[in-house]
């Protein structure tokens, strides 16, 4: 005989069990389920590590990420040695070690990305937030500034703050946020838009709710999904901002390694021409590190969101 | 007659990320060559995905079983084959007219590609065709309409466009999934009207599923009853209808309003359907039925009656007829001379960017009385939800007056306005669009002491669990989300907040539209009990004649921004004045006779207890009645 429970209450018990895992863990196991996505989570980690572990790689090598090796680090004729024993990844034309500066590198690109993104969304979300939600002149003001701010030129803009103000870890951060916040912006004033007529808004009205109130209780909260696969999708993007402004020594002021301007050096005076390594190393680990990062943020929006999924493949 | 669609032992499952939904479970039915056949059950009973599984429109899913229509396996088909038939033999009509037609080509040219896909003929000819069509389907000045596009149709006309379509290649059978569902109660007589004159007109054999049991009552010729992806109960319209033989048809008739005296509780079905990731051993039905007994548990056999009637239950005598719930005395008589709302002269336009300003509400003068329920019925765009957001206050009319309790609700401060929305408080339509997903439903409902900040802490918590269990649902479901509450659920914690501040008018905008005919049932009863207890007033809005009547004291008709007719419930339903309520009124489902049946139930054949024999076929049921037979001789 079954074991199926007597009372209506218990029926309606035992039946929303079965769909009482929580979000959180849902999005983990489908996260977990693709396996770009678990490549990815493996590498950020990896780089994490690697840059969390810089001083530890310099102390083990013994080489210091702006100390210059002359006599074991470059040929007689001064060209970089390539990857050997001592210099695991070659060295540069300094006689730097590649290694070291690189995990040093490391720890700019991700400090630069993951921080310029969340200040840069943070921002967005803001500006989206306020802008979709008031509506009229300063809906119109906001949205015609995020115009404005999507038209400038990015790297004349760069160059010119630069050339007043110095390079500076600082003020690359500052420019990389300054262009990326519209992106988000846009999107968080679309939802707003389309949130702000649903239901759920009215019926917090109705009960007398004020503005920020709906705006933060009611809001917000449904804004989650995008704000994360944004901002995760905002960190590479930052990266590959911070390597440009550094391979065009407008961003990290050297010695102070950063995966930008060591591609720099590479292809000052065609180096790379007689050491491959000082392309492919850095390169190499930007590419790795950006690609992690954008699958997985695609990763994280199919997960997020499953009903688009279903949809995309069934199109 | 000959069998066209035979359906035989059909199982359809569909894996999930939470497990496998076994949506079909072993059905078999058969329709005849030129019948409406009707097939009723109650969200997730597994009828729309049976159909679309047959069409082979249902993605990833495993079906077992066959489906045979003339002589072919639909089951087996090779996906070319099988869109041959889609169309050509098999035409399907959605429920949703506004989406099931592409907004950017003409309605003419959507049928002319229909009919090309299929036969070598010349645009011209199949244009000539398609205005036929549209001609048949009653499209005034057809030839004109051709080259419109699907916006500039209202809701009912693209239906009929649908049907033309559907009826474009001469299709043998039509599936219509729901097809009046999203129309106007008028529109909705019309387009059945419609689909039973193409019937006889081309003999074309119509399958058409509804959750609604007047719906089909009026068309239908054999009806099919499902439940929890099972087969319940099948045979003749009038004998289903009209003298239910399994418990769950009886109760869905007991809990729809157009089938109870005004004024009389109904009997909700209690309960929810099971789930269909587990569905139970037994009978699907054993939780909520009145009849259950302790062989429930297992499979119930396919009995059959004399009048042609299969039931998939163990009950042989009549289902029994459980008492209405017993509502406490109203607490508050509602009389002429005390109104808790007076509107008078009420205009609201809103400006339009080109040429005159839209008229929503025109010169709209009411009462509503302290302690009754009055009643706002029209048709879809009739300005009643904005009539009833003008009287809580949250548009402001464009002239005329709205008074509550006295006191005119034009030029509140914020201190009146925030007092305004303790005392009128709104639930909503959409059960599922009023609830913020991402809050839980202890923040949800305690939000009104949040607002007005009444109570914190453990006392708003003690508060809401109070209210949780006063609309009854389970208060230790305090931390969940809405998405994990069932439709009626959700219903339920929009009351429970509307009650919190312990309002003196409820504004419910068509509170139970959403939610199946089972669950409004113990809804309206909540409802009613709560108007006792609490001394409520409500303004009842809704599109529907049947339960306005049912729950209401006093209805407003409205039209085109206006109250064509105010009276009480009676004097409405009984004696209309106005032709627009007449045509509503004619609309609305009729009542179903319930009257005994002269029928015998056969003996249950020796092989077939205990098992799932195939049925709902007429060769197997002549098999059944000799087997009857010779038990009985």
């Amino acid at each position: 005989m079954s074991l199926m429970p007597k009372t209506p209450a218990a029926a309606a018990r035992a039946s929303t069990e079965v769909q009482a895992r929580g979000s959180g863990r849902l999005t983990l196991t489908r996260l977990l389920r693709d396996p770009a996505s678990i490549a990815s989570m493996i590498a950020i980690l990896l780089i994490i590590a690697f840059a969390l572990c810089a001083p530890l790689i310099a102390a083990w090598t013994g080489h210091g990420p702006t100390e210059q090796f002359r006599e074991t680090g470059l040929t007689p004729e001064g060209i970089p040695v390539g990857p050997n024993s001592e210099f695991l990844l070659g060295t540069d034309q300094l006689g730097r070690d590649v290694l070291v500066r690189l995990a040093y590198g490391a720890q700019v690109s991700l400090l630069v990305g993951v921080l310029a993104s969340i200040v840069a969304s943070v921002i967005g979300i803001a500006i989206g937030t306020i802008s979709g939600f008031s509506g009229g002149v300063v809906d119109t003001v906001l949205s015609r500034t995020m115009d404005l701010v999507m038209s400038v030129p990015f790297l004349l803009c760069a160059i010119a703050l630069v050339s007043v103000l110095g390079p500076s870890l600082s003020l690359s951060i500052a420019v990389i946020v300054f262009f990326s916040w519209t992106g988000l912006a846009r999107v968080i004033r679309g939802q707003v838009l389309a949130l702000r007529h649903r239901e759920f808004v009215e019926a917090a009205r109705s009960l007398g709710a004020s503005r920020t109130s709906i705006m933060f209780r009611d809001i917000l909260p449904n804004l989650v999904v995008p704000i994360i696969v944004y901002t995760t999708l905002m960190i590479p993007a930052a990266i590959v901002f911070e390597a440009t402004l550094s391979f065009l020594g407008l961003g990290i002021v050297p010695p102070t390694p950063s995966w930008g301007n060591m591609l720099a050096d590479a292809a000052n005076g065609s180096l790379y021409l007689v050491a491959w390594w000082m392309v492919v190393v850095p390169g190499g680990a930007l590419l790795a590190l950006t690609l992690a990062f954008n699958l997985l943020g695609d990763g994280l929006r199919d997960a997020l969101d499953p009903a688009a999924v279903s949809k995309g493949k069934r199109a | 007659m000959t069998i066209l669609l035979d359906v035989r032992d059909l199982a359809v499952d569909i894996p999930t990320e939470d497990g496998t939904v076994h949506a079909v479970q072993h059905v078999s039915f058969a329709v005849n060559e030129g019948e409406f056949f009707g097939v009723v059950g109650e969200s997730g009973s597994g009828k729309s995905v049976m159909v679309q599984s047959i069409m082979g429109l249902v993605p990833g899913a495993r079906t077992s079983g066959s489906v045979l229509f003339r002589d072919r396996d639909l089951l087996s088909l090779a996906p070319e084959q099988l869109r041959s038939v889609r169309g050509r033999e098999i035409s399907m009509i959605f429920q949703d007219p506004l989406s099931s037609l592409h907004p950017q080509y003409t309605v003419g040219w959507q049928i002319v590609e229909q009919i090309q896909a299929h036969e070598k003929v010349s645009t011209k000819a199949a244009k000539a065709r398609a205005i036929d069509l549209l001609d048949r389907v009653r499209i005034p000045d057809a030839a004109a309409r051709f080259d419109a596009y699907p916006h500039q149709f209202s809701g009912g006309m693209r239906q009929r466009v649908m049907i033309a379509m559907g009826l474009s290649l001469g299709p043998a059978l039509i599936i219509a999934d729901e097809p009046t569902t999203a129309l106007d109660s008028t529109v909705q007589a019309q387009i059945l009207d419609l689909l039973g004159e193409m019937r006889s007109e081309f003999g074309t054999t119509v399958l058409m599923i509804s959750h609604d049991l007047g719906v089909l009552s009026r068309v239908a010729d054999r009806v099919m009853v499902m439940y929890g992806g099972r087969r319940m109960e099948l045979g003749a319209a009038d004998a289903v209808l009209c003298g239910p033989a399994h418990p769950y048809t009886a109760g869905l008739l007991r809990s729809s309003s157009f089938n109870r005296e005004p004024g009389t509780p109904l009997v909700p079905i209690g309960g929810r359907p099971p789930s269909l990731l587990a569905p139970p051993e037994g009978c699907a039905f054993r939780d909520r039925c009145p009849d259950a007994m302790s062989i429930c548990g297992t499979k119930p056999p396919v009995r059959h009656y004399d009048d042609g009637t299969e039931v998939a239950c163990w009950l042989e005598s009549t289902p029994v007829e459980p008492d209405p719930p017993v509502l406490p005395p109203p607490s508050l008589l509602a009389s002429p001379d005390d109104p808790i709302v007076k509107v008078d002269g009420l205009r609201l336009t809103f400006p339009q960017r080109r040429g005159e300003p839209r008229v929503v509400l025109d010169d709209i003068s009411l009462e509503v009385r302290r302690g009754e329920t009055l009643g706002l019925v029209g048709e879809s765009g009739c300005g009643k939800t904005t009539l009833a957001r003008a009287i809580a206050g949250l548009v402001a009319p464009t002239a005329g007056t709205v008074e509550f309790d006295g006191a005119p609700t034009g030029n509140l401060d914020r201190a009146q306005w925030r007092d305004l929305r303790r005392r009128v408080q709104l639930v909503f339509q959409d059960p599922f669009g009023s609830l913020n997903p991402r809050r839980r439903v202890g923040s949800i409902i305690g939000d009104p002491f949040r607002i007005h900040r009444l109570a914190s802490g453990a006392e708003r918590q003690a508060k809401v669990q109070e209210l949780m269990e006063l609309v009854g649902l389970n208060p230790e479901h305090y931390n969940r989300f809405p998405s994990q509450f069932s439709g009626g659920q959700r219903q339920r914690i929009g009351i429970a907040r509307a009650l919190a501040l312990n309002p003196e008018l409820v504004i419910l905008d068509e509170p139970v539209s959403a939610l199946d005919v089972s669950i409004q049932a113990q809804v309206l009863n909540l409802l009613d009990e709560l108007q006792r207890r609490l001394g409520l007033t409500y303004l009842f809005i809704s599109h529907d004649l049947a339960v306005v009547r049912h729950v209401c004291d006093r209805i407003a008709v409205m039209e085109g921004g206006r109250i064509v007719e105010l009276g009480t419930a009676d004097e409405v339903w009984n004696d209309p004045q106005q032709p627009f309520t007449r045509r509503l009124l004619a609309a609305a489902a009729p009542e179903i006779p319930r009257e005994p049946r002269d029928r015998r139930l056969l003996p249950l054949s020796v092989a077939g207890a205990g098992q799932q024999p195939v049925s709902g076929h007429p060769a197997d049921r002549h098999a059944a009645d000799r087997i009857a037979v010779e038990v009985a001789s």
